[in-house]
């Protein structure tokens, strides 16, 4: 397993977490503006890393762009990495 | 609709082999006041409640709830992947073990079948939040029983979190439950 992509995948986790974070909060106090600049440099952020990983591992969504092969199949699977690795 | 997204919610890592541990978290994969009950209780209430905001909250836990019930699979899989017939036989996994191997399978850490009983739906939005802020509670004490009989550090930092985001939908749907009182309330001419 490629440590380096364990690496990065467990930054895209972390960035997309506090998204889980922010949204949950903005669904019941969506007039709070400061939770939602923190939101949307967390988007702009989520999707930076999300073409980075792409780039490099295949798509993490099926309905994103791959390259030659489809690269969405490509293992590991989230229930395969070893997290211990970063 | 839904989007598979390829990564878990929370970084799973598993220090041991020990099948005995893997049979009692699937209490929480298929279990009464488990993960799959959660997340389809929550998907289930949407179509009945009356704020937007209950909306969007209801179908944002509901579909967070279905990647935990990812995380507890992957928890129990990785508790017992590289286990030998000798080190299941004689474990509570063993009678899982000869029905479905090594796969999770949605029922309590008893063996019985995950069932919709579990859940409610009333098309009642009052009774629903309130069914919805007891099933985070009893989720939350669920986990701290699954702690306390852990001892794998990987498993315990796993279920930590776990733990901490029932607090947190807990939160949310009380706030919910605020707004939609208000709402049903600002909607009463006498």
């Amino acid at each position: 397993m490629d440590r380096e992509q364990v690496c990065l995948l467990k930054e895209i986790m972390e960035v997309s977490f506090v998204l889980d974070e922010t949204s949950l909060y903005l669904d019941t106090h969506p007039n709070d503006e400061r939770a939602l600049r923190l939101h949307n440099n967390y988007a702009q952020k989520y999707s930076e890393i999300v073409s980075l990983y792409e780039a490099k591992y295949g798509p993490l969504q099926n309905h994103n762009m791959s390259q030659y092969p489809w690269a969405y199949i490509n293992g590991p699977w989230p229930w395969e990495f070893d997290y211990r690795l970063c | 609709m839904w989007i598979y997204e390829k990564k878990l919610q929370y970084p799973v890592k598993v220090d041991t082999c020990n099948p005995t541990l893997a049979a009692m978290l699937l209490e929480q994969f298929g279990g009464a006041d488990g993960e799959l009950s959660a997340g389809i209780r929550y998907l289930t209430q949407r179509w009945t409640m009356p704020t937007d905001r209950a909306k969007g909250l209801l179908t944002d836990i509901g579909t967070e709830e279905l990647a935990h019930w990812e995380i507890i699979g992957t928890l129990a899989w990785k508790l017992v992947k590289d286990a030998s017939e000798e080190e299941i036989k004689g474990t509570p996994f063993e009678a899982h073990y000869v029905n479905h191997g090594k796969s999770p399978f949605p029922h309590n850490a008893a063996g019985a079948p995950w069932t919709a009983n579990y859940i409610q739906s009333k098309g009642d939005p009052i009774a629903d939040l309130h069914e919805d802020m007891a099933a985070e509670q009893k989720a939350r004490a669920t986990y701290e029983y699954l702690i306390q009989i852990s001892d794998d550090p990987g498993v315990i930092d796993t279920l930590r979190f776990l733990r901490q985001r029932e607090i947190v939908h807990f939160q949310r749907f009380g706030e919910a439950l605020m707004i939609v009182q208000e709402d049903l309330d600002s909607r009463k001419f006498y």
